[in-house]
């Protein structure tokens, strides 16, 4: 019992859940979306400064949640910055397809950070564990949202669930 | 309900000393021979929804392979046996709740439904613009969104009783929210989400003085306490068969017998109906006027069943049962370095709604699950009273008269688990 936990509560994912980086509201984002998980009452707001160039200059996060989706809105942000909206969106499509058990090790090409996966990968504990997947794509689901100029970003449970 | 963990309390929840054998009454539930990721199932969520024995299961199976068929409308030899036995059920709902006339037990899906159908015809009928509806600040969704909408479709105002930081009922306010405008209040008779067992008979006296009908959602109740609604004096008392026992897709809706055969019917069709011609149709009286089209009859019958399991054994040896385990969970939780309990009111049911530190209730779910420990995690359908403790979500443990101490303990083991990952 104890091994799948302790490979999904990792000590770094414990830190970031305690200590999430990139915590706040930073002036000058351009973008921010509301995400909502309707199933735990959980809620986020990503923020993102893009620059001209479709650039991520800053990213950041807001709300409340468990471990799991603060560590990964926290290292998604950390992830984030300084990559174009096109690589953001590549990484998101590997993400999800590692938490889902899609695919145990994805490849992402196109993103011009080799260990950028990697550093997710601590996340991927959460495949054996169906229903907080949600919980670990929160954040990115938001940070599309906020990406594409929506402002809310409502999960939908059984879209959540299913996917 | 217990009001404070007391030895004696304490010892009404060990096996040994109830009235109530509990590993018998276990022997009755298959499902509890389950095991969850290789441990014995710990089931802790009986709040949500309540395992069914053996005797219902088989009243329902004896019903589809001996008896089955379409009811009221035959007259041959199945649909006889059918139709009885589903009068049999309502029945057997009226003498468990102890109402006036079998006629005030309309079936529905669901406590949901029964609620969505008060509002829907009782409602729309008697109520209009500037008219109040008092509810309280811990209701179950269930009885929040059918008066909202009828506030946004008729004009009426909605009014919350508040709670205090325990979760009692603050009765002296709730009392100020009523005026001669109040025409109805919806209360719940116990939290779902705290456990507090409400002050109804107050409740409806207070309401009864300004000429106010009075809603009581025992959804919760139901399995849990001896239930006498003439004694009561609810003017409705709405209930779900698969909390207490039952199968899922069967409840009941109990009104005084004057107001249901005033209220217009709900759904139209067929079952409901005395007479129709192209131009008028004239509906039955109640319960038959609520209940369009062909319904859950196997499901009824399984509630029936449900009744005669409580009845057998005795909802007051079942209640001191759960009181006894309420206390020692109390205490055992209690005890869980870290651990707050929300709901603390005087009067409490069997359910214990808590967080530990800052640990997210979705964090203790899991870790607990693999422990083969069900609880609920979230915000309950009750997001209100949620906010009103300045939570998202908590975790919540509700005991059913199968539970033991023993899984009682095995939670609390489950949780220093939890408390030793998040320590790293
Ligand atoms: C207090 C309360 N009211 C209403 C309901 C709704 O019951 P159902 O989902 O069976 O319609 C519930 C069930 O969760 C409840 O606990």
């Amino acid at each position: 019992m104890m091994e799948e936990l302790r490979d999904l509560y990792q000590e770094v994912i414990l830190d970031h859940g305690k200590n999430p980086r990139n915590f706040g509201h930073p002036e000058g984002a351009n973008c921010e979306a509301h995400g909502y998980n309707p199933v735990c009452g959980d809620t986020l707001t990503v923020y993102l400064t893009v620059d001209d160039a479709g650039v991520i200059r800053n990213a950041a996060f807001e709300g409340r949640g468990c471990a799991i989706s603060l560590a990964s809105a926290s290292m998604m942000t950390e992830v984030l910055i300084g990559k174009t909206l096109e690589e953001a969106k590549k990484l998101f499509d590997g993400f999800h397809r590692m938490c889902t058990g899609e695919d145990v090790d994805p490849q992402v090409s196109g993103v011009d950070d080799e260990d950028a996966v990697e550093r997710l990968q601590v996340l991927s504990g959460v495949r054996e564990f169906p229903v907080r997947v949600k919980c670990a794509t929160l954040a990115w689901h938001t940070m599309q949202a906020a990406a594409a100029g929506e402002h809310e970003c409502p999960v939908d449970p059984v879209q959540v669930t299913t996917e | 309900m217990s009001k404070a963990t007391t030895a004696v309390e304490v010892l009404a929840g060990d096996n040994s000393t109830a009235a109530l054998d509990v590993e018998r009454v276990r022997q009755d539930f298959p499902i509890l021979r389950q095991m969850a990721y290789g441990q014995p199932l710990v089931y802790l969520d009986n709040a949500a929804s309540a395992q069914k024995p053996r005797q219902v299961l088989d009243a329902m199976q004896e019903a589809y392979e001996t008896y089955y068929s379409n009811v009221h409308r035959g007259v041959h030899h199945l649909s006889q046996l059918s139709t009885d036995a589903f009068e049999a059920a309502r029945d057997k709902v009226a003498r468990f709740i102890n109402a006036r006339s079998v006629d005030e037990i309309v079936f529905t899906r669901g406590g949901t439904e029964s609620i969505n159908l008060v509002a829907a015809t009782y409602g729309r009928k008697f109520l209009t613009a500037g008219d109040e509806i008092v509810i309280s600040h811990m209701e179950h969704h269930a009885n929040i969104v059918p008066w909202q909408m009828l506030r946004d479709e008729l004009g009426v105002v909605l009014k919350v009783a508040p709670i205090d930081d325990d979760g009692n009922l603050l009765l002296d306010e709730y009392e100020k929210l009523l005026s001669p405008r109040t025409r109805l209040v919806a209360m719940t008779h116990i939290s779902n989400a705290l456990g507090t067992v409400t002050p109804i008979r107050d409740i409806i006296r207070l309401a009864h003085e300004r000429g106010a009908k009075v809603l009581v959602d025992g959804c919760q109740a139901a399995p849990h306490m001896i239930l006498d609604v003439q004694e009561l004096d609810a003017d409705f008392y709405v209930f779900s068969g698969h909390k207490m026992y039952g199968p899922t897709g069967i409840g009941v809706l109990w009104g005084k017998e004057e107001i249901l055969n005033d209220m217009p019917p709900y759904q139209t069709g067929g079952e409901m109906i005395s007479v129709v011609t192209l131009e008028k149709t004239t509906f039955k009286k109640a319960p038959h006027r609520f209940e369009a089209g062909t319904p859950a009859i196997v499901e009824a019958i399984g509630l029936g069943a449900a009744v005669d399991y409580l009845t057998g054994l005795g909802l007051d040896n079942i209640h001191a049962h759960e009181d006894g385990l309420l206390a020692y969970a109390t205490q055992r939780l209690g005890a869980v370095p870290g651990l707050v309990i929300h709901g603390r009111a005087k009067e409490k049911a069997s359910i214990v709604s808590f967080l530990m530190e800052d640990i997210h209730a979705h964090d203790i779910g899991t870790i607990v699950d693999r422990a083969g420990v069900a609880v609920r995690v979230g915000h309950h359908c009750a997001q209100p009273v949620m906010e009103r403790f300045g939570v998202a979500a908590t975790a919540r443990a509700s005991f059913a008269v199968y539970n033991t101490r023993a899984e009682v303990d095995a939670l609390a083991e489950a949780l220093d688990k939890v408390r030793e990952l998040f320590a790293r």
